[in-house]
């Protein structure tokens, strides 16, 4: 049924649906109303779940680590900082390959401190072994949790996710989304079944030392896990889109790109915005489109250069800075190995960073931009530091 | 783009309720079955800080996720805003701007008509409190039509049970008499 609430609040619904029986996080803006009324929800006998508070991330995200480990499912949310605090156990959790979903709620990384939103926070993590889900709305941001804990914890996977959602631009916004019934997600979303799990009567170990003759290995595999989450998460996403009619099918989403010359290409909330100015360039009679990336780990290459062959310009709008690369954003480097047989020409433009608003003029200059083969470069900066 | 879509800007002070305006409003749309988006401006909101909250209607799901430049209506919760934020910026040609106020409001664009409700005197008659975001609400109601004020009336009561609701649900509709009577 159709409900309006807040973007966090819709989140802690979908958590609670997916029934987790350990959640441990620590408050931080702008997560914070996800795991307030996730506390809420436990308090009032909601959900059968154990709430850890803790002290900080670091501990939060050890303890959902030592739950996953015992064969539970658990659940975590955090931002920028706190996910910074976690990075180290954020390594543990995929190399033990631990099917723990944590919400991202993403944040700036400071200094200079900003609450503000970009997404830098998860993609610093890029290689940290957890799949990375970015939602475009708060429907989305709901039913890619379902989507991350069936593809997490299949058996060919075996490895975490974050489900990314902007910051104040989904966490604190007021729209409406299709809240499933419990039943329906029980259908879709079985207990979890843990490959091996802590056992006093028979005691295994995770994530102990590995010599050089071993330790490669264990990345290999982690690896090898993630290419299979291609398919796996197609999967679930094809699944989810028979049982309630949202398909999330595609690891990317094409947006009016068929006759495209010019591709924009984006994750996350600021492809609403991009839609509504793609809408208007097409009245104007220009031939652009969209790419959504709703996965970035894995990152759908084949999907990428297929979405991406018959366009002549890409332009990649980046929340997020790759310090020191040639190429500005984290995003376009993958974009451009993808397209890279194809001799397409790629362009990262930066903007957004720390919360500054993007608007649908924005997007219409890119795209011009990209047209006339403007090279990477920051959109929306102040003109006293250029 | 919709040519439906229409948005709000709120205009208020940190402790003045703008964002729960805001959010009530969109709940209110939403059951007058409209699409609606509420958001807040996002900052560190301190008491009697100028704030802005926005709120999006349209007949299809709202995409659009930029705050609001160029507003079809404007709510002003606090009249001596005026001047230090520039609370007509951007406004349109037909817009509809509601300020809570009893004196003359100067500067309203060309083209832009002014609907004045003494929404604090209905607040702290009815509420005995000067919190006049929920009064502000009916005045929105009757000078724009975007919502309904049954609908306005639920959203209220689903927020404030019990007598605080009852009271909220009589200062709204009482400002929202008020302003169908002068239009």
């Amino acid at each position: 049924m159709l409900q309006i609430m807040e973007g966090s609040h819709a989140v802690a619904e979908a958590v609670k649906l997916s029934r987790p029986q350990v959640v441990s996080a620590y408050p931080i803006t702008p997560q914070t109303h996800i795991v307030e009324r996730l506390a809420e929800i436990v308090a009032d006998g909601e959900l059968d779940a154990d709430y850890i508070c803790v002290e900080s991330e670091f501990s939060a995200l050890s303890s959902c680590l030592g739950a996953s480990a015992a064969g539970s499912r658990v659940y975590s949310a955090t931002t920028s900082q706190g996910l910074a605090f976690m990075a180290e156990v954020v390594f543990n959790v995929a190399g033990m390959r631990l099917p723990i979903v944590m919400t991202i709620a993403n944040r700036s990384l400071g200094a200079p401190l900003s609450i503000w939103n970009d997404q830098q926070d998860s993609l610093f993590l890029r290689d940290s072994g957890w799949m990375q889900l970015y939602a475009e709305d708060a429907q989305e941001a709901m039913d890619l949790h379902f989507i991350a804990y069936k593809a997490a914890e299949n058996h060919e996977v075996l490895l975490p996710a974050f489900v990314c959602f902007d910051g104040f631009i989904l966490t604190h916004t007021f729209e409406p989304v299709d809240i499933p019934k419990q039943e329906e997600i029980d259908a879709y979303l079985p207990a979890f079944n843990p490959y091996q799990r802590l056992d006093a009567k028979d005691p295994i170990s995770f994530g102990m030392y590995a010599t050089p003759d071993y330790y490669q290995e264990f990345r290999y595999e982690i690896n090898a896990a993630m290419t299979r989450a291609k398919k796996v998460l197609r999967e679930a996403g094809a699944e989810f889109g028979e049982m309630f009619g949202r398909d999330y099918s595609g690891l990317v989403e094409e947006y009016r790109l068929d006759d495209a010359d010019t591709a924009i290409v984006a994750m996350g909330s600021v492809c609403g915005t991009i839609k509504d100015a793609v809408d208007e360039m097409r009245d104007d009679g220009k031939k652009v489109g969209l790419l959504k990336l709703r996965s970035f780990r894995p990152f759908p290459y084949e999907d990428v250069r297929t979405a991406l062959a018959g366009v002549s310009n890409v332009a990649v709008l980046e929340k997020n800075i790759n310090i020191g690369s040639r190429m500005l954003g984290a995003v376009g480097l993958e974009v451009k190995d993808a397209v890279y047989k194809n001799g397409t020409p790629v362009y990262s433009y930066v903007g957004g960073l720390g919360g500054r608003d993007i608007r649908r003029k924005d997007v219409k200059m890119i795209t011009e931009w990209a047209e006339t083969g403007r090279n990477d470069c920051f959109f929306g900066l102040r003109e006293e530091v250029l | 783009m919709g040519i439906f879509l229409r948005e709000l800007r709120i205009h208020g002070r940190g402790g003045q309720g703008s964002v729960t305006a805001a959010e009530l409003i969109a709940t209110a749309a939403f059951k007058s079955k409209i699409y609606s988006q509420a958001f807040p401006a996002f900052g560190v909101e301190r008491r009697g800080a100028p704030v802005q909250a926005f709120v999006r209607f349209d007949d299809k799901k709202v995409r659009l996720r930029s705050q609001i430049y160029e507003p079809d209506y404007i709510i002003v919760q606090d009249s001596t805003l005026i001047g230090d934020v520039n609370v007509f910026g951007g406004m349109k040609k037909g817009g509809i701007a509601i300020i809570n106020t009893e004196k003359e409001i100067e500067g309203v664009p060309d083209g832009v008509k002014l609907v004045k409700i003494d929404a604090t005197s209905i607040a702290l008659e009815i509420l005995g409190l000067p919190i006049e975001n929920t009064t502000l609400m009916g005045a929105f109601a009757a000078a724009t039509g975007e919502i309904e004020i049954h609908a306005l009336e639920e959203s209220l009561r689903e927020r404030f049970p019990g007598s605080l609701g009852d009271k909220n649900v009589a200062a709204a509709k009482k400002a929202y008499e008020i302003v169908k009577g002068g239009l």
